[in-house]
């Protein structure tokens, strides 16, 4: 008995040892992925973000036709960094629509001005109600969303150049 | 040129460490004494090498010198001085500097200090001082060398991250991090004395101060720290149960713990493998605390995670030394006697009741700390929240509380059951008194923890004093005074933590300009919001009048501020204390056009938290010096004998 409880400490670090290596080798992965990928949409209609381009509901996203939505801010120094791939994808054909999150019009006007302007839709959700609902944790985040209205996959973070061919293969079996 | 020195003083103190270690190993294990004559001075020449690299590193920051990688991403030319100063521990480089300095420093007092261990368990301890060195030495000089440069340097540096930029959060972190190594000293030398055999009251009387005084330090980091997260993460609350507070929570659990069962040992000779193995504990929290807070695989608020291949270094050094201890405890334990019996009403089985409560909370702060990791490694995710911790821990340290009472009112070795009764009957009675009358006027509107922390606050703040009831006060001793003045910090802090979570008032308002906001008796004027600038920061400010009654109103400011470099939003929180309580003010985001969030707390004797940490961490340095005081005096006269009789 008294031989047992010498030892019980060592054998409850090496438990606790076990325990951290496990943890260490397999690295949480934080990204938090939203619950609605592979449903509808939730229902929005936002006013328009920006002066030259039309306001944003989820029924004008399901046109038979995959498009990819992006959730940006003209404050979010990140998505100044995704812009130029934006721009690609609209290049290759990709119809891009958006969410301003938390902004204003004249500040989403200049940053489109001054980084490219690849949308053909944005929506202002100024308080993040919609971008909560689409269980959006951040700016800047894309969405594929598929012919039918159904959001086929989330992208955290910003779109970085390498990303842009696995993007369009998700908008290529999105359809 | 500065940073070159630094790297080869780094380079020369591990080499040292080596040496000591080799020294007192062989001259240990070979009988060789004129090896061991050699450990001191190395054991100096180390800690003085140590503190220079330190020192240089702060030269580096306070210089601004991009040149320095470690500088370019932690500070910024703009800074006020006083936070590239505390840039320096600030990051984790330089915080693992800051952890070997102190290791080096204090493995340098105990060389030089250090007169009541045998000489031999002294030598074992200089060398296990030295081993554990000698793994943090590997760990900057191979994995994270603060002084590596960077070419082509940048003008100006990333900058500190901004909720680190707060005076009290400049000397938070030393202060912890004394309060560790002061642990590793401890840890040294149960080492020390398992392996020389000589666990007894000598050895414990030679290990207490060095506990205190660890433990005092960890009290008033802790406390400042609660005190930090209080005022400057604008969440009005004082614990988190964070695991990066735990962290620190649970080496002050174990070093409590300690610092009552090396007293049994101390003056009691009990308890003596008991004592060893909490040694090891508390020091073992204070490296798991620094591989959680380090190795990024817990969540926490704190950010300060870095990559896992450092939380790699850091487990094996975690298991060398941790596993290493246990498995010397458990191979020589058995050659430590066991110490003087006692019987059951005794004060060293309150002590024991209150090392037993106090592991059985340390145990479950680090089961709900580990929970998250524990799933996860099966494949599920959850968190463990502050209503876990609350629930299981806050019942438990009430029976603490109530252990506190009568231990300091029971005598050594035996006592009867009557004669403890009698002099518990005021605390008792004033509990009681307590109970009935808030029973009556407050049922049902406060909580029962909070309702019972009332009560118990009381009983233990009578309790507390009544060991000084009928004692010529002037005479009593310090050490005494000390024990009395940190249980009443006890009570007091509960006092607070109950008022806080029982009667605080709560009220969010999106107001404007021009708007009053009456809440708990106080009304908020809210005049204007304007933006101000800073050392390196700009603000929205809002300006406020605060008044009670018919008094004068007093202005209030809370900023919501803007950190340029890194770009980074904090609250900067409006308190207003009062004797009876703090009014904090936090201003939110713009609602609307012109309404802004406002969020107004009244906490009622909210501070007493605070208060109370500083007189347990005051009651422990009077007993520090007390005991250290009357040690000297008693030597002191015995050598004065001694030359009388010559």
């Amino acid at each position: 008995m008294r031989k047992l409880l010498i030892w019980l400490p060592l054998l409850l670090f090496l438990g606790f040892f076990g325990l951290f290596a496990s943890g260490l080798l397999h690295p949480d992965d934080r990204i938090i992925t939203s619950k609605l990928v592979g449903k509808s949409l939730p229902a929005f209609a936002l006013p328009p973000a920006a002066s030259d381009r039309p306001p944003l509901a989820n029924t004008q996203l399901a046109t038979g036709k995959p498009r990819l939505l992006n959730i940006f801010a003209s404050w979010c120094v990140p998505c100044a960094a995704e812009a130029p791939q934006l721009m690609a994808l609209k290049q290759a054909g990709v119809e891009i629509d958006a969410i301003a999150i938390r902004d204003a019009r004249p500040d989403v006007d200049a940053f489109l001005k001054r980084y490219g302007n690849p949308y053909a839709r944005i929506g202002l959700d100024a308080r993040s109600e919609v971008q909560i609902a689409l269980g959006s944790s951040g700016v800047p985040e894309s969405f594929v969303i598929d012919g039918q209205g159904r959001i086929a996959y989330q992208h955290v973070g910003d779109i970085r150049a390498d990303d842009v061919p696995m993007i369009l293969d998700r908008l290529r079996s999105a359809q | 040129m500065i940073a070159e020195a630094g790297l080869a003083a780094l380079w020369l103190a591990a080499s040292l460490a080596l040496l000591q270690l080799a020294l007192a190993a062989i001259g240990l294990a070979g009988g060789k004494s004129e090896l061991l004559g050699a450990v001191r001075p190395v054991a100096v020449a180390q800690g003085v090498l140590t503190a220079i690299a330190f020192a240089l590193l702060i030269t580096l920051f306070l210089r601004s010198d991009m040149s320095v990688l470690l500088v370019a991403t932690n500070s910024h030319s703009m800074k006020p001085w006083l936070y590239k100063f505390a840039g320096t521990w600030g990051n984790h480089e330089g915080s693992m500097l800051l952890w070997v300095t102190v290791m080096g420093v204090a493995g340098a007092a105990v060389a030089l200090f250090e007169r009541a261990l045998r000489r031999e368990t002294h030598m074992a301890t200089l060398g296990g001082q030295a081993a554990i060195s000698l793994g943090f030495y590997a760990f900057l000089l191979f994995a994270s060398n603060p002084f590596a440069r960077i070419d082509p340097p940048p003008a100006d540096g990333q900058g500190l991250n901004p909720l680190l930029q707060d005076p009290g959060l400049a000397f938070h972190p030393p202060t912890l991090y004394l309060g560790y190594v002061g642990l590793s000293v401890a840890f040294s030398f149960a080492v020390g004395a398992l392996l020389t055999r000589q666990v007894d009251a000598a050895f414990a009387r030679a290990m207490r101060p060095w506990v205190l005084g660890a433990w005092i330090l960890l009290t008033l980091g802790i406390t400042a720290g609660s005190y930090w997260a209080y005022y400057e993460l604008g969440w009005g609350g004082w614990w988190f149960w964070d695991p990066v507070e735990n962290a620190s929570l649970m080496p002050w659990l174990a070093a409590t713990a300690l610092l009552h069962s090396v007293t049994v040992l101390a003056t009691r000779d009990a308890l003596r493998a008991w004592t060893v193995m909490l040694a090891v504990i508390a020091f073992s929290m204070s490296m798991v605390g620094t591989f959680l807070v380090r190795s990024g695989i817990l969540t926490s608020v704190h950010a300060f995670a870095v990559d896992p291949q450092r939380g790699t270094f850091i487990l094996a050094l975690l298991g060398i030394y941790i596993g290493g201890a246990l498995a010397l405890f458990g191979w020589r334990v058995g050659a430590v006697r066991e110490g003087a019996p006692f019987e059951l009403v005794s004060r060293e089985t309150m002590l024991v009741v209150n090392n037993l409560l106090l592991s059985v909370i340390l145990g479950l702060v680090l089961i709900g700390t580990l929970y998250p990791l524990m799933t996860e490694a099966f494949g599920h995710k959850v968190s463990v929240g502050a209503p876990y911790f609350d629930r299981i821990a806050g019942p438990i340290a009430l029976t603490l509380m109530i252990v506190m009472i009568l231990g300091p009112l029971t005598r050594w070795r035996r006592d009867r059951m009557r004669e403890v009764t009698r002099r518990i009957a005021v605390p008792l009675a004033v509990g009681t008194i307590v109970l009935v009358s808030l029973a009556i006027l407050a049922w049902g509107t406060i909580g029962i923890l909070p309702f019972l922390g009332l009560v118990i606050a009381l009983a233990v703040a009578v309790g507390s004093v009544a060991p000084l009831w009928k004692r010529n006060l002037r005479r009593t001793p310090l050490f005494t005074w000390g024990m009395v003045i940190a249980h009443l910090g006890c009570a007091v802090s509960l006092a607070g933590m109950a008022c806080d979570s029982a009667f605080t008032v709560e009220k969010l308002v999106a107001a404007r300009p021009g708007d009053v906001v009456e809440t708990a008796g106080w009304t908020l004027r809210f005049k204007q919001i304007l933006p101000v600038a800073g050392d390196n920061w700009t603000a929205l400010q809002a300006d406020m009048e605060a008044s009670r009654g018919g008094g004068e109103p007093v202005l209030m400011h809370p900023q919501s501020r803007f950190f340029a470099s890194p770009p980074t939003t904090t609250t900067e929180a409006a308190l207003l204390t009062r004797w009876n309580g703090q009014l904090y003010v936090v201003l939110g985001q713009e609602a609307d056009a012109g309404r802004w969030q406002l969020r107004i707390w009244w906490k009622p004797f909210v501070t007493l938290i605070w208060f109370g940490g500083f007189l347990i961490a005051l009651g422990g340095a009077m007993a520090l010096i007390g005991r250290e005081r009357r040690g000297w005096l008693l030597k002191w006269r015995a050598r004065k004998a001694e030359e009388a009789f010559a």
